[in-house]
């Protein structure tokens, strides 16, 4: 074992069984799942958990494309449709995106990837799925008790005012569920401070460690501003304060300066754990080194930094100053520079690169593919005088699917596909697989296209009644939106499958580099037999294919 | 010390750490993230503060007037002596004085029930006044001229120091819990982490008050 943690090894598959032992059959009972402080296991709770709320969100998009097949509101009333949008972006958003690849891969990888035996505090991260799951209850009912209908974004005085529908108990929940992404955030920081094994440097850290560490900062500062504006918008609805009510002296404007200082770095909170994903996953599908290894590391840094400065950019047609707008959009444009950066950087590792085409890898570089393009169009609205154009049109809808479906979501399933040999000890279907990730590569494009098209010429979002000759469009993405949700039921149903039928699957069946690799799969409950002493770089791919060559001669 | 199989020995060091030395670290370090947490939290609420009494200044200046500054000193004082005890408590735990610490501890609660009973008694105060503007109650403001200014200078009055009341119970809380260990003999040497943590947490509540006693009561309260 000890000479097995220099460098990666793979065992031939022939002789692979499931180890005796292992973090999933250390328990059977409901009580073992429920009150476990394992890692593993909590990130396999936030797997059953995010996953069913991705359905939800998902009904309710297809409840929304469905009714805008025809020009006509002839599925739902103006007030249902408001709040199946609503419905439908804040489960995405908050129940889904933000906590998806840093509380299910993140739990999972980030102690094996340091070599540590568990998180720094494991029972506030079991904690941390409970404030999840009640935060959850309170949107769920507020769905079921008749619904939102103010949009994700909550803009006040609609919402602390006008609005009829249940604004509090949905306020409510996505604050509690804050307090899940603020302690999981937490921590990760501390984790990946104080638990990293002998030898396991800054230098030597896997990039998804970067991007986790990244995002956590802004989890850590960005939430609390969410949360106090909720509070804010919650004491006015119950208490009568006027801090955003026009007629009692406030201002709504600071409402929208608020929220953006979460929403737009959030954003990012969805994107940079992708990004860390696509870091894995590309150099271990061609067998190179990553390009510029600090420079993707430290972009993600730059990239939480910037984040925070570029709120503005969602105010440019609000009524903030001219100057500030102009500032706003300069600001935006930095951002492009540290992503731009990773782009160029996973191109050049890609260069020349000895290249397999597996599942995870189809869905790094599908990733690579649409993140590009909302990138690009991001430049589009971040140019004051073509956002005073696009703002809140379908144009708008289609950047941000662009990155939060096109990245945030492929970025998942990529990590899922590629860590599942790992978390669950089995292989799935790779024909399957393959197809799948093709069917939702086009599905997406077929579906969220059409709407940048829709959006230049004008259709705004939020509106369900619109002129017949946008109608062709609306066909069409309706008609990938379907696309897309048949591909969203392959992985579903053949990941359960594999868990019961699947080939068994050996440690390392990517042949990757990093210490979780180094680990039986599935990994045992402490994680390591012994603590890993680290004495090489990430990454080292030459090396690992050298041994093997020379394994092979001997 | 031997371990013999029927006694069970709480041990200071969990599973996941190598070292005392490690746990403590890691304590440290997700305390001070926590407190930065809480910083921005308020932040929110300074920065309001800030741009509508920037917006308005003389309405904010009126309106600051009608505050108690002599009970707000007094709270002033009656807080910053509790930080003193909490200090001292944290001392006495690592050096495993179990009188002394729960001698402080409880000195601490009732320091802070102390402050919180002068806040209610002040909100009751304003209460009486017509200064409550919350719940449909009647604002009684005679000048006229800083009506809506003074009105939200309430709203942001009552919502700052309830946010931070809220967090002087939560702590009280804490200190309870710590109180009751601390009679069962816990805590003491290598289990003070506890202590210091909540040191920390009470110690961030005392300083944001700090902050919060000027910007209302004070500033501009007497031109
Ligand atoms: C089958 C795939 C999907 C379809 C067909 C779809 C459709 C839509 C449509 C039509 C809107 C615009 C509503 C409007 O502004 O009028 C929308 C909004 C939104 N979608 Fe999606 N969506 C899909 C998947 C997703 C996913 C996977 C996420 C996130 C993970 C997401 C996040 C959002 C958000 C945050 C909004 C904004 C909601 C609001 O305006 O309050 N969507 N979606
Ligand atoms: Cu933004």
């Amino acid at each position: 074992m000890t000479a097995a943690l220099d460098r990666p090894t793979s065992v031939s598959p022939e002789s692979v069984s499931l180890p005796k032992r292992h973090y999933l059959n250390s328990g059977y009972t409901v009580r073992s799942w429920l009150f476990t402080t394992d890692h593993k296991r909590i990130a396999l709770l936030y797997l059953v958990s995010i996953t069913a709320f991705f359905v939800l969100g998902g009904i309710a998009a297809t409840l929304v494309r469905l009714d805008l097949m025809t020009p006509q509101a002839d599925l739902v009333r103006s007030e249902t449709y408001n709040k199946l949008f609503t419905a439908h972006g804040v489960i995405m958003i908050f129940f889904f995106l933000v906590p998806s690849i840093p509380a299910v891969m993140g739990n999972f990888l980030v102690p094996l990837m340091l070599g540590a035996r568990d998180l720094a505090f494991p029972r506030l991260n079991l904690l941390s799925w409970y404030v999840y799951m009640v935060g959850g209850v309170f949107t769920l009912y507020a769905l079921l008790a008749g619904g939102v209908d103010t949009g994700w974004t909550f803009y006040a005085p609609y919402s602390s005012t006008y609005s009829n529908t249940y604004v509090m108990a949905t306020a409510v929940g996505i604050f509690i569920t804050g307090f899940s992404s603020i302690l999981t955030g937490l921590n990760f920081i501390v984790t990946i401070h104080k638990m990293r094994a002998p030898g396991q440097v800054w230098f030597r850290l896997p990039l998804f460690i970067w991007s986790i560490y990244a995002t956590s900062i802004i989890m850590v500062l960005g939430t609390p501003v969410l949360a106090i504006t909720l509070v804010l918008v919650g004491l006015e609805r119950l208490l009568g304060l006027g801090i955003f009510d026009p007629r009692l002296g406030g201002d709504p404007i600071l409402f929208q300066h608020l929220f953006w200082f979460y929403s737009h770095p959030a954003v990012y909170i969805m994107i940079l754990p992708s990004m860390g994903v696509v870091s894995e996953i590309i150099p271990c599908f061609c067998r190179k080194r990553p390009f510029g290894y600090e420079f993707i590391g430290f972009s993600s840094f730059a990239i939480a930094a910037f984040s925070f400065l570029v709120w503005g950019h969602h105010l440019f047609v609000s009524g903030q100053s001219i100057y500030a707008g102009l500032v706003f959009s300069m600001l935006s444009y930095l951002v492009a520079i540290p992503s731009a950066v990773k782009v160029f950087n996973w191109t050049a590792t890609l260069h020349k690169g000895s290249i397999s085409f597996d599942t995870p890898m189809l869905y790094a570089l599908g990733f690579v593919g649409l993140f590009t393009m909302g990138g690009l169009t991001g430049l589009f609205v971040a140019a004051l005088a073509v956002d005073v154009h696009v703002h809140d049109t379908y144009f708008i809808v289609a950047h941000f699917h662009y990155i939060m479906v096109g990245g945030a979501v492929m970025g998942y399933l990529g990590a899922i596909h590629f860590w599942w040999p790992k978390m669950t000890g089995r292989l799935y279907p790779e024909g399957w697989a393959r197809l799948s990730a093709i069917l939702i590569f086009v599905g997406f494009n077929l579906t969220f296209f059409p709407q940048y098209i829709l959006g230049y010429l004008g259709m705004p979002r939020r509106y369900h009644i619109y002129p017949p000759e946008f109608q062709v469009l609306n066909v069409m993405s309706s008609a990938g939106a379907s696309i897309l949700g048949v591909g969203y039921l392959f992985p579903l149903t053949y990941l359960i499958w594999s868990l019961f039928y699947g080939k068994v699957a050996s440690a390392n069946p990517w042949r990757a580099a990093g210490l979780e690799w180094q680990t039986p799969s599935p990994p045992p409950t402490e994680n390591f037999a012994r603590t890993p002493v680290v004495r090489h770089e990430a990454y080292d791919y030459p090396a690992i294919d050298n041994q093997q060559v020379e394994e092979g001669l001997r | 010390m031997t371990i013999d199989s029927h006694t069970h020995v709480e041990s200071p060091l969990a599973h996941q750490f190598d070292d005392l030395e490690q746990q403590r670290a890691a304590a440290d370090l997700g305390m001070w993230l926590f407190l930065a947490t809480e910083l921005m939290f308020f932040a929110g609420l300074f920065l309001t503060y800030f741009l509508y009494r920037l917006n308005d200044e003389a309405a904010f200046a009126a309106a600051s007037h009608h505050l108690d500054v002599v009970w707000g000193t007094v709270n002033t004082a009656v807080l910053l002596t509790s930080s003193l005890t909490v200090a001292i408590s944290v001392h006495a735990a690592q050096s495993r004085d179990q009188r002394k610490l729960t001698q402080l501890l409880a000195a601490t609660i009732g320091l802070g029930t102390l402050f919180v009973a002068i806040k209610g008694w002040e909100y009751h105060g304003k209460y009486q006044h017509g200064l409550m503007p919350l719940m449909g109650l009647p604002f009684r403001w005679d000048v006229d001229s800083t009506r809506p200014g003074a009105e939200l200078f309430y709203d942001l009055y009552y919502v700052m120091t309830g946010v931070h009341l809220l967090h002087m119970v939560i702590g009280l809380g804490l200190m309870l819990v710590l109180l009751v260990k601390a009679m069962r003999g816990g805590l003491l040497g290598d289990f003070a982490t506890p202590v210091r943590m909540i040191g920390l947490y009470w110690h961030f509540v005392d300083v944001i008050w700090v902050f919060l006693f000027p910007l209302l009561y004070l500033i501009g309260a007497h031109p």
